[in-house]
């Protein structure tokens, strides 16, 4: 049943800038970032937290954020696929998944994106398997992955370069 | 760093064959593609429809008006008043008695399948909707149920359609050859008993979306969708909703996968469209997970019955006899077109002479089936496979060898099949070998040699040769329903020059990942003498700015034909009308006009030279400067409809050439098995394409990765299974496992090129695949099982089932398989 009353005040951080909104406590943050953002690079693909097509960053972690009310963003800071080039500017995985042909429809890619990205800052020169371990909740079915895990290799080492 | 990454250099007018950078990555990639869900309009409602739990019951009551009471719930529609305000119910492509279906946008009278739309909601939010529909009372009367397509055909099973009198929607022989006399003559025949394929889906990771603008201003009805094929859409529902078709105005831009079942949207569109003018405002739908896997399409189950195959001595296959059921489901969304479809590739990669198919279509109450990656095809094709290596098993031939003896040749091409379709080029013992090679095939069947009984483990190597056959010839409808006025085949582009000179290309294509915007500025930059970055192709599709034909939408392997013909021939219109605005300006001969880079100059002296900015001028703002017949004659504007060279089949036959091309895909594996628990471990991968000409071999091979991996998720993991109840099991991505990263092998690629003689590229559509895992891994299975246990029959093996196969020979289970006694006789009587 509907409760109308049922809102919440929050406040958040989105992609380095301060907001503040009032959400429906039912409100998931995928349909918050979506619906009420209008941030429509985060994707949905399943009701289970399953597919991860809605993976973002919440305070440094990983996140579906299906499987996350918009209430409980309060506080946090939140990274979404939006935010993630600075000024137009790709970055290595980005680039990365452009050389390597790591997305066809590209309507997981947003999400593989940011699992990468995660991946990266966690552990910069991951094995072929920990690559596999990383995007598990990564649904794609254009790809059959091959490029994908490709794709954060190079990542990998276009990161390295940079770095250098 | 640059922002964009750097574009692979390519020569001039020479990017065909180049893997040039794809054009759609950079939106993708930073969350800027546009997907149906992307879209809003003004004052939207969220749909939200009420499904059936049941899978056959009567709907004695729907009562809207709990849900009607909440506050921002726009409307309300139900099956009956759907009924009221249709003209008519969907057109039926089947001849009678099953043309009598009667379905409508929403379900009337019965509910036939778990799934079935009874009634949708309008609401304010997307959470205010589905309240809505949970307060929507539907009152049923539950009828028996039938889910086995092959039991739906029995004379008393329960009725789906009472008007249609029977649940075989169509049934008919094909017959090919001599069957009888092949089976009469041969050394051996091959008896199987049931083979069974199952169903699965590739379930696209963007579900259905649209919204539905019923525009009272206008009276047009706006279609934002995710819908592949809208054309076939809007000649079904245009009919029933009483709306010509040039009011009907369907658009996408980026579709998040389709694979086929994303044609299957139009009932919802039509409701939606329903929806919107009783609400007076834009409907919006985002079909939900688990509503997509209950009811936007599944692939087509299929059983063989009683096969029987005609084998000689030296391993000369001379054909088969089958009975296939085919299992539709409760309603025929573009079926029953699958019961001609897997005609296309009715000998397989073999020359079979003599072929006889008793095919019927059931319907059940299970999920519509709608073409899926490979439809129709790949199950005819894994029979095929089957065929092969149960042969090969029983009478102990080299599985390899028996399918080189078999295989169509490489000088046989083009090669006629028993049904008059004509493969076009091909080298399937070659691609075959670089398959085996890719695999370390030697070193696999001495390792399994090795291994011996008692080590817990088995090795199988597997193999799956398909054909991918590409542009279909819509005639073979008539086949199903002689009534049909469809035939032949097409698709159509435009391609101009703009105010300054810029090159624009507007496809009647919906891609799906396909890389569309890539190839076909390839195409067209190769005809203008341009970099494929110098054309901009427009995203999507959109009925109102783009041209199109009726088959117009991406499906069925076909665009590097259809749509790049189309495309070509545009460009190769511009070029010629630029080509005679600029000899007109430089006072040459067109003869003497060359184009490059954007410059049109005479041949042999680079300083007469006009710029495509020049010729754009004179046609769009300068017109005075030219000679009248120039001026009215000429617009810059080219359109042009690729129509291959078709003739309309003979459906008393059953003959005809039913596809243009064939692209042939040959897979090798290596399984391990673990005898305890049935765990299959996929060790060595391997798909050898041949489509032709390749535009840009890495999309290519991306289609490659992906259709593997999709049939290795059928293979091993991903079905769609009904209880007795009609109730599905897998209704979501928890229950269904589709294959990911960690399951997924790494897939060795290597490819050849058979240009085909019969397109304008030498290409052949690709990129279904045939589903070649299927018939590869079960290839390996039965390698691995020996000569008491049963053979694979399903096209499913989970765990249970290998352990289950890997333990029947000891257990004495029937084995599904026998070698006729006078045929046993003379294989005795060899040894
Ligand atoms: S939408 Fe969040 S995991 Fe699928
Ligand atoms: S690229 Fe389509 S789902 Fe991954």
């Amino acid at each position: 049943m509907v409760e109308a009353g049922n809102v919440q005040a929050i406040e958040f951080t989105v992609n380095g800038e301060r907001r503040e909104a009032t959400v429906a406590s039912r409100q998931l943050l995928v349909h918050f970032l979506r619906d009420s953002l209008g941030m429509k690079g985060t994707h949905i693909g399943c009701d289970t937290g399953s597919c991860g097509a809605c993976s973002v960053i919440v305070d440094g972690r990983l996140v579906k954020s299906c499987m996350m009310l918009a209430p409980q963003a309060d506080g946090c800071e939140i990274e979404t696929i939006e935010g993630i080039a600075k000024d137009g500017e790709l970055t290595a995985v980005q680039r990365a998944f452009h050389e390597e042909h790591g997305l066809q429809c590209g309507y997981c890619t947003p999400g593989l994106v940011m699992a990468a990205t995660f991946l990266l800052r966690r552990n910069p020169q991951p094995s072929e398997d920990e690559i596999r371990r990383a995007v598990r909740g990564n649904i794609c079915r254009c790809t059959g992955y091959v490029n994908i895990i490709r794709s954060i290799e190079r990542a990998a080492r276009n990161g390295a370069e940079e770095a250098a | 760093m640059s922002t964009t990454p750097a574009d692979t250099a390519v020569e001039i007018g020479r990017s065909i064959g180049v893997s040039v950078p794809r054009r759609e990555d950079r939106r993708l990639l930073q969350g800027q593609g546009e997907f149906a869900d992307d879209v809003w309009m003004h004052r939207q409602g969220y749909a939200h429809f009420v499904r059936s739990p049941h899978a056959h019951a009567r709907i004695v009551s729907v009562d809207t008006r709990r849900a009607l009471a909440l506050d921002g719930v726009y409307a309300a529609l139900t099956g009956e008043e759907v009924k009221e305000l249709c003209e008519s119910p969907f057109f039926q492509i089947a001849p009678e008695p099953a043309a009598k279906i009667a379905e409508y946008p929403l379900a009337v009278d019965k509910v036939r399948y778990h799934g079935d739309a009874v009634a949708v909601v309008l609401a304010e939010t997307r959470e205010l909707a589905r309240d809505a529909a949970g307060l929507v009372d539907v009152e049923y009367e539950l009828l028996p149920v039938v889910v086995d397509g092959v039991a739906a055909a029995e004379a008393d099973a329960p009725l789906l359609h009472e008007q249609v009198g029977t649940n075989v929607a169509w049934h008919g022989v094909f017959d090919w050859g001599d069957v009888d006399w092949a089976l009469e003559n041969a050394d051996h025949v091959v008896e199987i008993d049931h083979l069974h394929f199952h169903r699965f889906s590739s379930t696209p990771l963007e579900c259905n979306a649209a919204v539905v603008h019923w525009d009272p201003g206008t009276d047009t009805v706006q279609v934002k969708s995710n819908n592949q094929m809208p054309m076939f859409a809007s000649m079904v529902i245009g009919p029933t909703l009483g709306v010509a078709s040039n009011r009907l105005l369907f658009a996408s831009q980026d579709i998040g996968g389709a694979f086929g079942n994303k044609i299957g949207s139009y009932p919802q569109i039509a409701a939606l469209a329903l929806l919107s003018r009783k609400a007076g405002r834009p409907a919006k739908w985002t079909e939900y997970r688990t509503e997509h896997m209950l009811s936007c399409g599944h692939g087509n189950e299929r059983t063989f019955l009683d096969t029987r195959v005609a084998v000689m001595k030296d391993g000369t296959i001379l054909g088969f006899k089958t009975r296939a059921f085919d299992d539709a489901g409760a309603y025929l969304h573009y079926e029953p077109l699958g019961a001609v479809i897997w005609s296309q590739v009715s000998c397989g990669c073999y020359r079979l002479k003599h072929l006889h198919v008793d095919y019927t279509e059931t319907l059940t109450n299970k999920c519509p089936t709608i073409p899926n990656r490979g439809y129709s095809r790949l199950q005819h094709l894994w029979l095929i496979e089957r065929i092969i290596d149960i042969v090969a098993h029983e009478l102990g031939f080299d599985p390899v060898e028996l399918r080189k003896r078999n295989y169509v040749q490489p000088d046989d091409y083009p090669y006629e099949t028993p049904n008059g379709c004509v493969y076009d080029s091909g080298d399937l013992p070659r691609s075959l070998d670089i398959a085996l090679e890719l695999i370390d095939h030697d070193k696999w069947r001495a390792r399994q040699r090795e291994l011996g009984r008692g080590s817990g483990k088995r090795i199988g190597i597997g193999i799956g040769s398909t054909l991918d056959s590409g542009t279909n010839n819509f005639g073979q409808a008539r086949i199903i329903n002689p009534e049909l006025p469809f035939s032949g085949n097409g698709e159509a582009a435009y391609v101009k020059l703009d105010l300054y000179g810029e090159v624009n290309v507007n496809l009647g294509t919906t891609p799906q990942g396909q890389s569309h915007e890539t190839t076909a500025a390839q195409v067209v930059g190769d005809v203008l003498g341009m970099g494929p970055e110098q054309v901009h192709v427009t995203a999507g599709f959109n009925q109102q700015q783009n041209t199109y034909v009726a088959f117009s939408g991406t499906y069925a392997s076909q665009f590097a034909v259809t749509g790049l013909g189309a495309a070509k021939g545009a460009a190769e219109k511009l070029r010629a009308e630029i080509i005679e605005v600029a000899a007109f300006a430089l006072e040459a001969d067109a003869e003497d006009i060359e184009l490059a880079d954007g410059m049109c100059s005479v041949r042999g002296d680079q300083e007469r030279a006009i710029p495509f900015i020049g010729v754009a001028n004179l046609i769009y703002a300068n017109n005075a400067a030219l000679p009248t017949e120039l001026r009215e004659r000429i617009s810059l504007n080219c359109r042009h409809v690729y129509v291959p060279p078709f003739e309309v089949p003979d459906p008393d036959k059953k003959r005809g050439n039913l596809t243009l091309t064939y692209a042939s895909q040959i897979h090798a594996c290596v399984v391990e098995i673990d005898e305890d628990t049935g765990h299959v471990e996929i060790l060595e991968y391997a798909a050898v394409d041949d489509c032709g000409k390749r535009i840009n071999p890495r999309i290519v091979e991306g289609q490659v990765h992906g259709a593997t991996a999709l049939g290795i998720g059928a293979a091993l993991y991903e079905s769609f299974e009904y209880d007795g109840d009609g109730q599905l099991q897998q209704a979501s991505f928890y229950d269904y496992h589709a294959i990911t990263a960690l399951d997924a092998p790494d897939i060795k690629t290597a490819d050849i090129e058979s240009p085909s003689p019969f397109t304008p590229n030498g290409a052949k559509g690709m990129g279904e695949g045939g589903g070649a895992p299927l018939h590869a891994i079960c290839s390996a299975i039965q390698d691995a099982l020996g000569d008491q246990d049963a053979i694979v029959s399903d096209s499913h093996n989970p765990w249970e089932r290998v352990w289950w196969l890997v333990h029947s020979g000891e257990r004495g289970e029937p084995r599904g398989v026998r070698v006729s006694a006078q045929a046993a006789a003379s294989a005795e009587g060899e040894s």
